[in-house]
């Protein structure tokens, strides 16, 4: 499993920059981020290299932080790579939340962090259809 | 337990009469001791013995505290000073403090509201009281003294701070009943789990609470903390002091001491009197007062009447929780709004200390209220709809509670700007 620092941001402008600066000042690597946004704030979503300091160092600096578990999985870089995929979650009724794409990856392969509810039922359907579900350290160390 | 079940269970017919006849004494005494009550009758064209029924108390001038400031700082008092024993004083947020007179008898009188406030709550001569409200100019410690002695309670007058050695004597003396502010009781709780303080050893029953407004979940707070009842008591200097009005063991609602003080509330803006039930300003007429006898006193506080009986057997009827201070209102769509309606709903939604600000502007002829609410860790989701969830549920209540449509803003911790330590809660751009 993998974990994901979740932060409320508002609609302001330097607030992401300075999150970036926060996390960077304090020696953490941004290794995926993704933030979905409404009219007035967003959640940014991100997988860092350390998470545990990533948190610590935000909730220090006043932001409303969250760590939850998300799974990483390696889809295949070809057209119809990620649909195959969803489609092995779809079958066993496991909704995706929410997902997004990761900055670097291991082979030839897209790296991609899916957030679902039920990630045991996720991991078990996906490792069945032999996908790639990476542990947490091996995504933070990319 | 019913301190004095004469007049508390006076059945209301009696008690109206009673009210009656003590209003026409107050109304002469001021019309004839007191020069600003004099020109206000006189102004109002109403003389004392116009006085016909409770009805006419409409037709009489209200009292401001700025007419105590105004008149500092015994030109408010019925007596001489050789028949005042005491003095006491609010202390100002700015200026001068008002200031209040007791005789002999005001005296007596205070100790018999505060035996009954006491008896409301549970104290009986067994009792072992400790009083850490402040003694002193303040009313609340020499308020709460004289009647727990009345009472026979054995009163431990230790006043206000000194925490740990609150938390001794507590401990050592084996008291009964903590009477204090509610934050105080907040703050004594969360001393005592640092201190590692066995709260099974403490014989505490109950807690006499007041002279600040707190909230429903202040108090299952400090109940479930402290494990006591927590017993709220409402009163002001001006008025008397504490012993106005005290809630009873039902703990809904404060029986006010309607023989002593007549209630009424009113519209804050028309100033016309409403009928039970409906929220407004809290208005305070003294009965029996000497020293500063008192006409429609605007306590700027704001809460409802019940006049339904209480199963406690007291007739007097009994005032809401405080919900919030007139200084707050806000009047938008002609409608009234108190921040402290915006904080319960926010409460109910699960924050223990919320953080808001009410931005009220017009756009055309039409008021807007924007509700910012400062996320929390508990209202936080990483996922997007919850949050949104969250800002449509909080429309919908605040809509179902004011009649109006606020646009509800989540922003970021901290970025309300808040001035010692309290948050500013209110921005109307409509008077600039
Ligand atoms: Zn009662």
């Amino acid at each position: 499993m993998v974990k994901q620092i979740s932060l409320f941001l508002e609609n302001k402008e330097g607030r992401l920059a300075r999150v970036c600066r926060i996390l960077g000042d304090a020696g953490v690597n941004i290794r995926a981020l993704s933030i979905a946004d409404t009219s007035n704030f967003g959640v940014l979503r991100l997988i860092v290299n350390q998470p545990d300091t990533a948190y610590q160092i935000l909730k220090q600096n006043g932001f409303v932080a969250d760590i939850t578990e998300v799974i990483a999985v390696e889809v295949p870089d070809q057209p119809g790579g990620l649909a195959g995929t969803l489609e092995i979650l779809e079958k066993k009724s496991i909704n995706v939340e929410y997902m997004y794409a990761f900055l670097g990856t291991t082979s030839q392969d897209a790296l991609v962090i899916l957030r679902v509810e039920n990630i045991a039922g996720a991991v078990e359907a996906l490792e069945a259809a032999n996908v790639k579900v990476l542990q947490g350290e091996e995504v933070y160390s990319l | 337990m019913i301190w004095n079940q004469h007049y508390e269970c006076m059945p209301r017919e009696q008690l109206k009469d009673l009210q009656l006849e003590r209003l026409r004494k107050t109304l002469e005494r001021v019309y004839h001791n007191v020069p600003f009550y004099r020109q206000k009758l006189q102004e109002a064209g109403f003389e004392p013995g116009d006085l016909q029924s409770l009805d006419d108390l409409q037709k009489l001038p209200f009292t401001a505290k700025q007419d105590l400031r105004d008149n500092y700082p015994f030109g408010m008092f019925a007596v001489p000073m050789s028949e005042i024993v005491r003095v006491h004083a609010s202390s100002g947020t700015t200026g001068k403090p008002t200031v209040v007179g007791y005789t002999r008898s005001d005296i007596n009188t205070w100790a018999e509201l505060m035996a009954r406030t006491l008896t409301c709550g549970g104290t009986t001569k067994n009792s072992v009281i400790q009083v850490a409200y402040g003694y002193g100019l303040f009313t609340g410690g020499l308020g709460v003294h004289y009647g727990a002695e009345r009472i026979g309670a054995s009163v431990i007058p230790i006043s206000g701070g000194n925490t740990q050695r609150q938390i001794m004597l507590m401990e050592d003396f084996g008291t009964t009943v903590l009477a204090c502010t509610p934050s105080y009781a907040i703050y004594l709780a969360e001393a005592m789990e640092e201190m590692g303080v066995d709260k099974k050893r403490l014989k505490l029953q109950y807690g006499v609470f007041g002279a600040e407004p707190w909230s429903e979940r202040m108090r299952q707070e400090i109940e479930k903390r402290l494990n006591i009842k927590a017993i709220d008591i409402y009163g002001l200097s001006e008025v008397i002091g504490p012993g106005v009005a005290s809630e009873c063991q039902e703990q809904k609602g404060l029986h006010i001491f309607e023989d002593h003080f007549l209630p009424e509330v009113i519209d804050p803006v028309t100033e016309k009197p409403l009928p039970f039930g409906e929220k407004g300003e809290l208005v305070f007429t003294s009965l029996t007062k000497e020293g500063i006898p008192i006409i429609r006193y605007r306590t700027r506080d704001i809460t409802t009447l019940k006049a339904e009986v209480c199963p406690c057997g007291r007739t007097h009827v009994r005032m809401e929780k405080i919900m919030g201070r007139t200084d707050d209102m806000l009047i938008i769509r002609g409608v009234n709004v108190f921040p402290s309606q915006i904080e319960s709903v926010l409460l109910e939604i699960g924050d223990t200390e919320p953080h808001y600000l009410l931005v009220v502007d017009r756009k055309g002829s039409l008021d807007e209220l924007e509700v910012q609410v400062e996320v929390s860790q508990a209202m936080f989701s990483d996922k997007v709809k919850g949050l949104e969830t969250l800002e449509k549920m909080i429309h919908h209540r605040i809509e179902s509670l004011l009649g109006i449509s606020a646009k509800v803003k989540l922003v970021e911790p901290h970025s309300i700007p808040r001035s010692e330590g309290k948050a500013k809660r209110v921005i109307d751009k409509r008077s600039l």
